[in-house]
């Protein structure tokens, strides 16, 4: 395992303190995600789905599919890093790698052609120093 | 206070008290005496004086909804309530069989549990100190039963240690006490502690580690009747010929340790995990539905707010009735929106601009649930587990034991998913069908040979997919409580939140009523001033 996953594998396992209604157990990263492709089907998928077509209810998760934010790589890397309405901050179980490698997936998936990669430097100039080593 | 005599009781001083100086003044004395520092519930709210015809809208039906609508109304307001669902108790519900639920992303599950079977997606468990609920569960009627939610006998399962192979709560946690007190003990009997602790301190602190972790006369924790006496027998007490216990073995320290059971231990000293805890008789829901019976007629169903707007007026609330797609407009004095944040940050308004940083500035966690219905309690018959629950480090977190027709033959439904965090995700991400399977592949740990075998259904709720909250509750950090939370609580000109999320119970029943309940005080007392 490479060491930025090994830190973000760890702070998974940050123990239990919150007082809410939780289950009181603590998650093994038997598989931590490495690609871009695994963050997005372990993480992303929960909410923007299989086919990056989001959902709609009382409002809407937004599709990722022909999500014309995606030509600004700055946008996908603030809004995954430090979250964006319901959608929580991720810099604190993802590493600037993984960061970086989810953004290029979703870039150049879904029908979305933006080829340039995201990189890690990237993602750290732009989340800054909150964002997990 | 020197005019009350001495003969006088406790419960007379304190009513005294609170005839003197009000709510505050007894609340303080209560906790002086050591009472009542376990909640800041002080009885329903005192809505006096209400201005004849004044009127107040609520978005959204669960609980802090219906909480507000019932107190406002009682207090002369005249009150409706829009509602998104067909049903009202929002996060406060139940599956049952025959129920049909659709999560975002289109996925449809027909729950297919016998009758009397249900599962809680959200709220399942109720603390003894949570205060309002409890009050209200009384005043509506509804019957609670205890929730069983410490298990000696149940199970921890850690992938890391033990070679994956589960052990009893009891046997881990009296061996991580066991050995921590004999560690400790040669600590203080070499002298570490001489700075920090008196000689006769250190006789009583040998003594408790002593009777604490069960160790030997010389200190030591071992395999023996004593360590039995906590962490159970290899054969237990019995009578006649066979009647001698035989002890059992301890296990590894370095493997207690790998199992990090300790996050179990602490889970239950937790105040809001802490015994006794309640739920209600025939599933969650029914608190959501007896609130529901005392505003049923105020609430208007399908309907989906598209607009919120204030001004010196009254508030004006567009909507549109998702079965006919006829669009509306509610107009009312006063507004108390208890919408969840992720969704009422999507909705137009004219809220205050601090007010609607607020709303955008806290996201939602995530959360797993999943039922499984199994053709027997093969848990009570064949492991003697009543109650409780299981713990793993794999995705699913726990499983935990029905508390209800406990001995009974026939089917009954065990929680096989209790995920958050990744675990969250992952089972998300899945179809209804994958989780189940998952569920059973990660489940049967702990029941390898019934786990399968005795099967019958199951059913999933995972919160980032339920289509009118777009997650599980609001997740405040120490930041956005200290640049948001004062914002999103105070009444802006004519509306005011309330919910789990305007609270520090968060993702609680009794986050949301205390909210409620706070909010409509000073709105009320806004309404005065109008």
């Amino acid at each position: 395992m490479k060491p930025h996953l090994i830190a973000a594998a760890l702070l998974i396992l940050a123990p239990f303190t919150a007082s809410a209604d939780e289950p009181g157990t603590v998650t093994t990263l038997h598989k931590p995600p490495v690609t871009g492709e695994e963050v997005y089907q372990q993480i992303c998928q929960s909410c923007h789905m299989a086919n990056g077509m989001g959902g709609k209810g009382a409002a809407i998760i937004p599709a990722l599919a022909g999500n014309p934010h995606l030509a600004n790589a700055d946008y996908i890397i603030i809004t995954v890093a430090k979250g964006r309405g319901a959608m929580p901050w991720f810099d604190d179980i993802l590493a600037p790698t993984q960061i970086a490698d989810v953004a290029t997936y979703v870039r150049t998936h879904f029908g979305n052609k933006y080829a340039k990669p995201v990189t890690e430097a990237e993602v750290k100039a732009i989340a800054g120093a909150k964002t997990s080593p | 206070m020197q005019a009350v005599n001495s003969g006088t009781t406790r419960r007379q001083l304190l009513t005294a008290i609170g005839l003197v100086g009000g709510a505050a003044a007894l609340y303080q004395a209560m906790t002086t005496m050591g009472h009542a520092a376990e909640t800041q519930f002080h009885g329903p709210p005192k809505l006096d004086g209400a201005k004849p015809g004044a009127s107040v809208l609520v978005l959204g039906s669960g609980l802090a909804g219906m909480l507000a609508a019932y107190e406002l109304s009682k207090a002369g307001y005249q009150v409706k309530i829009l509602e998104y669902q067909p049903r009202a108790g929002g996060r406060n519900w139940s599956l049952y069989g025959g129920d049909i639920y659709t999560e975002l992303g289109g996925a449809t599950q027909k729950v297919g549990f016998a009758a009397g079977n249900y599962l809680n997606p959200g709220p399942w468990r109720i603390p003894h100190h949570h205060r309002t609920l409890l009050h209200y569960c009384k005043a509506f009627g509804v019957q609670l039963e205890p929730f069983i939610q410490f298990n000696h006998n149940a199970y921890v399962h850690s992938t890391k240690a033990f070679g994956g192979q589960p052990k009893h709560f009891r046997e881990v946690a009296a061996d991580f006490e066991g050995n921590v007190a004999e560690l400790l003990g040669k600590a203080v009997n070499q002298k570490a502690l001489d700075a920090d602790l008196t000689a006769e301190d250190k006789e009583k602190l040998l003594e408790a580690l002593r009777n604490w972790g069960v160790l030997d006369k010389d200190m030591r924790y071992v395999s023996g009747l004593q360590s039995s006496s906590h962490r159970g027998y290899e054969r237990p007490p019995g009578g006649g010929v066979n009647g001698a216990p035989i002890p059992s073995t301890v296990l590894d320290f370095g493997g207690v340790l790998d199992s990090r059971v300790w996050n179990n231990m602490a889970f239950f000293m937790n105040h809001e995990m802490q015994t006794t805890m309640f739920q209600p008789v025939g599933g969650m829901g029914m608190i959501g539905k007896a609130f529901a019976r005392q505003v049923q007629p105020l609430i208007t169903h399908n309907a989906k707010v598209t607009q919120i707007r204030q001004d010196k007026a009254g508030v004006a609330v567009a909507w549109t009735d998702t079965q006919s797609g006829m669009a509306s407009v509610s107009k009312a004095d006063f507004c108390v929106c208890t919408i969840p944040l992720g969704v009422l940050n999507q909705i137009e308004n004219n809220l205050s601009p601090a007010l609607q940083t607020a709303i955008g500035a806290v996201p939602y966690s995530n959360s797993v649930k999943i039922g499984l219905e199994f053709k027997r309690r093969f848990w009570e018959e064949d492991n003697y587990l009543y109650g409780g629950h299981s713990f793993t480090d794999q995705d699913i977190g726990l499983i935990s034991y029905p508390n209800n027709h406990l001995f009974q033959d026939g089917p009954a439904v065990v929680l096989g998913a209790f995920a958050s965090g990744m675990g969250a995700y992952r089972l998300t991400g899945m179809s209804p069908e994958e989780r189940i399977e998952t569920a059973l592949t990660q489940g049967s740990v702990f029941h390898p040979e019934n786990y399968r075998k005795e099967f019958s259904n199951g059913a999933s709720v995972a919160w980032s997919r339920v289509p009118w909250t777009l997650g599980c509750c609001a997740r405040w950090n120490e930041e956005t409580r200290k640049e948001h939370y004062q914002t999103l609580v105070a009444v802006d000109d004519r509306v005011v939140l309330a919910g789990e999320h305007a609270s520090y119970v968060g993702c609680w029943m009794e986050g949301a009523l205390l909210s409620s309940i706070d909010a409509i005080t000073r709105l009320h007392q806004r309404a005065l001033e109008a």
